[in-house]
């Protein structure tokens, strides 16, 4: 690779604006959420409480807690990550590695994913109402809210992972073959691990996303606020909680922030513990 | 692509019957996501066709406005309206979002690095109702001061690019994750400057992982719904500045399906369908020049 | 009583934390039902958004006198309340507008009133409008509040209802508008989208639910609700029925409901709930004789 010589000059100048638009870029990023942010703890800290951590809502959410949708939520994460993380890996593995023997199967599945990455969470809604709840007649049920949270964080997921295994330097893959390992024992003991930066960043994003989608739960995990009796009940995920009392019920503002308030705060647990994991899961093998 | 060919071969040669079940379970795996698409097509494409068979597709095309109940259907502003947003906040987005990439990932002090991090992963997980209410509450009065009524192309593209820029960096933190440090360490001992060791030596290495991120966030931007409903004011029109109100394909559908009934859901469908025809013509265009790069990057890895 | 019931309330948030939930959260048996009857299973009502919080509520109270009975509510719109209840994956259908005469094949039984009501931003001094005035000024005839008496010299900004919604039908039809008539500036769709963009725009003028108007002003938002032919807006006027823009929410059933159905729709119609119509700011309909001019 040819690098061409520059004037020392106009290089020292690119990079001190490569700086300051580093700098800039990360304090503009820093105050827009801090702005964001700050919106939602002024209106809804005053609002948390043990109670409302652990009670039912009442009055339309206006009063009470928000436990059932807390357990809701997370049945409707586990059985997205559940579906998901190994339908996701399976893929990226088949796209990454496979790349020689399943190249067509490869092409049309990458592109499958570009596309659902673009379809709208309202459509994989009445899409998922109509397939999982009706055609498979799982009903209103966080089975079917998670299946089709599944379907979204599927394209995140596996195009992250694909680029982690992709970043594996070849050499790694050598040295497994001159060992005479088996293909299945190279995966999942050198491949896989070195790619976990790319399947974290990829979970991450997906759980996000998760957490945060509204129009695809409505039509399918539902609007019960009840505690779930079992994976086959409606349950009312967060998400649609604040979007019901933010944009449906009258006076529901500081309730609404305060539940985005929860959710951030389970949001940036589940990533610290995702992180946790993947560490352990690096060191150890 | 020489070396991977022969740690290919060397393996099938031994390869048990454990590596064909790992491999055919993989591919039953792959093809359910392509199974997928075809269903969620099949499904719109099932529920837009009544108004396809009766309007026929031309007529979507040539009405000169959107008034479904009055038998006028033109979705060609709400077309515009979704690719100017989209193309909008990508614009936005990817900048920023690579520069901070770059600060994650190559030049930011670990102290502030690991904080930012955390706060582009939360970014990435407010709901989008909580983003479009602060832009409804805080945003749109400023713009409206600016130049009335304030719910704009503007403040959607603003929004927007806000909410797919967590996509932009952290997956471009990973892409750059990825490059060996002996590409660092070489650039360093050739005393090569910030700006040369990007642009031609880490940047051009990261292309295809860079390029996955620009695209996921493009469908991410051109599928959004709550949050354009709620700033982009959803006036059916072609803008003539940034400060005029437009409505986007996915915020029509959210705007009218709680209330439609026969063809007037039918015709929602269509312009489901529409937008899954841009997101396919966005994927094939992408695919395109990502193996313009991909070629371009094979070279890097023989010279290397 | 109260305390016993947060107790409850708390340990069966704990237990489901545990069990994170596959089998936990069985409510303990309760009392049988004041009347004896043995009412059982479960009933779904899908529809409305505008009426889902009121039949949760309602849903709750029925469940207290019913342990037996599980009310499932679920949202996605009229039209979803009404193709649900006709292809039967639900028993009641909530819609938020009267039936149309195509809809004969249901049978709507009106639950509560909801008025609609013109809004301004409190800083906007104009104090009231003559209807030839609101269509001069959603017909775009009308761009400046410097042309109505006592208004700012500023643009008026123009909010509208999305098309099929049901608080845009009463309002065409109550000023003999045609939807492709009206000049928008912006086009909204639930209602506290509507107040969030009023407050927030000094210069607009919109309609909404009266009940979310009400409470927004009582919780002093920059809002204020214009008369109409000189009756101002407010529950009150609703309810003696001198307000002429209301709508009907109504629960529409096919054919011979379930038993359990029935007892639910006969409950919804019931003095039992009229406490949880207002909690929701909505208006009753047995006290709300029937305003002349409702479509």
């Amino acid at each position: 690779m040819s690098i061409s010589q520059r004037p020392g000059l106009t290089v020292t100048a690119l990079d001190r604006l490569l700086g300051f638009a580093m700098a800039a870029t990360v304090i503009a990023v820093g105050l827009g959420f801090c702005w964001i942010l700050g919106a939602i703890v002024a209106q809804g800290l005053g609002q948390i409480s043990l109670a409302f951590l652990l009670a039912e809502p009442s009055n339309a959410g206006r009063e009470g807690g928000i436990a059932p949708m807390l357990v809701s939520t997370l049945l409707i994460l586990g059985v997205c990550l559940a579906i998901a993380l190994p339908l996701g890996l399976g893929t990226a593995l088949l796209l990454a590695e496979f790349t020689i023997t399943d190249q067509r199967l490869g092409r049309l599945v990458r592109r499958s994913l570009d596309f659902l990455a673009g379809v709208p969470s309202i459509v994989f809604g009445l899409f998922g109402n109509a397939f999982f709840s009706q055609v498979l007649g799982l009903g209103f049920s966080i089975l079917s809210g998670g299946l089709t949270l599944a379907c979204m964080v599927l394209p995140l997921l596996i195009r992250t992972t694909e680029e982690g295994l992709r970043a594996v330097p070849p050499s790694y893959r050598q040295g497994a073959a001159a060992l005479g390992l088996s293909q299945t024992t190279t995966l999942f003991k050198i491949i896989l691990p070195a790619a976990v930066p790319g399947l974290i960043a990829g979970l991450v994003l997906g759980m996000g996303r998760a957490l945060a989608e509204t129009a695809a739960l409505i039509f399918t995990s539902g609007y019960v606020d009840r505690f779930p009796r079992s994976l086959m009940d409606s349950g009312r995920a967060l998400s649609i909680h604040i979007f019901d009392l933010s944009m449906n019920i009258p006076g529901g503002d500081a309730r609404a922030a305060a539940s985005a308030l929860v959710l951030l705060t389970l949001l940036l647990l589940l990533n610290l513990l995702a992180g946790a994991l993947a560490q352990r899961w690096a060191n150890s093998s | 692509m020489q070396t991977f060919e022969m740690s290919q071969l060397s393996s099938l040669r031994r390869a048990h019957r454990r590596d064909r079940i790992l491999r055919h379970s993989l591919r039953l795996l792959g093809s359910i996501t392509g199974l997928l698409v075809l269903l969620i097509t099949l499904f719109v494409l099932q529920e837009a066709w009544p108004a396809l068979q009766n309007l026929g597709f031309i007529r979507f095309w040539t009405d000169g406005s959107w008034h479904p109940l009055e038998g006028s259907f033109g979705l060609m502003p709400m077309v515009l309206g979704s690719g100017l947003i989209a193309l909008g906040a990508t614009a936005i987005a990817t900048p920023l979002g690579l520069l901070s990439a770059l600060f994650c990932q190559c030049y930011g002090p670990p102290l502030l690095v690991v904080p930012y991090r955390r706060l582009l992963e939360l970014l990435a997980g407010i709901p989008s109702v909580v983003y479009g209410f602060w832009g409804l509450v805080v945003l749109v009065p400023q713009i409206n001061r600016l130049h009335p009524p304030g719910q704009s192309l503007l403040a959607g593209t603003l929004i927007l690019s806000l909410m797919i820029l967590p996509t932009v960096a952290l997956l471009a933190i990973a892409s750059l994750a990825q490059i060996p440090s002996s590409y660092w360490q070489g650039a360093a001992a050739l005393s090569l400057s910030r700006w040369t060791t990007l642009t031609r030596i880490i940047l051009p290495s990261a292309r295809s992982g860079l390029f996955t991120a620009v695209v996921l966030a493009t469908g991410r931007a051109l599928g959004e719904t709550m949050a354009v409903l709620m700033v982009c004011g959803n006036v059916v029109q072609v803008p003539s500045s940034v400060f005029d109100p437009v409505r986007s394909l996915t915020a029509n559908i959210a705007l009218e399906m709680a209330y439609a009934t026969g063809d007037h859901r039918a015709v929602l469908f269509v312009s489901g369908l529409v937008l899954l025809a841009i997101v396919a013509g966005l994927v094939v265009m992408a695919e395109g020049i990502s193996n313009q790069g991909m070629s371009s990057e094979s070279v890097i890895v023989h010279e290397r | 009583m109260k305390k016993i019931s947060t107790i409850r309330q708390y340990s069966l948030g704990t237990v489901a934390f545990l069990m994170l939930g596959l089998t936990a959260c069985a409510k303990p048996p309760q009392a049988a039902n004041s009347e004896g009857i043995k009412l059982q299973g479960n009933i779904v009502l899908t529809g409305s958004s505008t009426v889902a919080p009121l039949a949760i509520e309602m849903g709750k109270r029925f469940e207290e006198q019913h342990p037996q009975v599980r009310v499932d509510v679920q949202t996605g719109g009229s039209s979803r309340g009404l193709a649900d209840t006709r292809n039967g994956s639900a028993d009641i259908g909530m819609v938020s507008r009267s039936l149309k005469p195509e809809e004969g094949d249901l049978t709507a039984h009106a639950i509560a009133r909801d008025g609609i009501a013109i809004i301004l931003h409190s800083e906007n001094p104009v104090a009231e409008l003559s209807p030839e005035q609101v269509v001069d000024i959603y017909q775009g005839q009308l761009t400046q509040w410097s042309d109505v008496a006592g208004g700012p010299t500023s643009p008026i900004t123009v909010v509208n209802k999305a098309e099929g919604r049901s608080t845009l039908d009463v309002f065409l039809k109550h000023f003999d508008l045609k939807n492709s008539e009206i000049q928008a500036q912006v086009i909204i769709g639930d209602n506290e989208q509507g107040i969030k963009t009023v407050t927030g725009n000094p210069n607009a003028i919109g309609y909404v639910s009266i009940g979310a108007a009400e409470h927004s002003i009582g919780r002093g938002e920059p809002l204020k609700m214009l008369p109409l032919d000189g009756v101002s807006p407010s529950t009150t006027t609703l309810q003696d029925g001198t307000f002429p823009l209301a709508r009907t929410l109504n629960l529409v059933t096919q054919g011979a409901s379930e038993p359990t159905a029935q007892a639910f729709l006969q409950f919804a119609q019931s003095p039992q709930v009229q406490d949880l119509i207002e909690q929701q700011n909505f208006v009753p309909i047995e006290s709300a004789p029937l305003a002349p001019s409702t479509p």
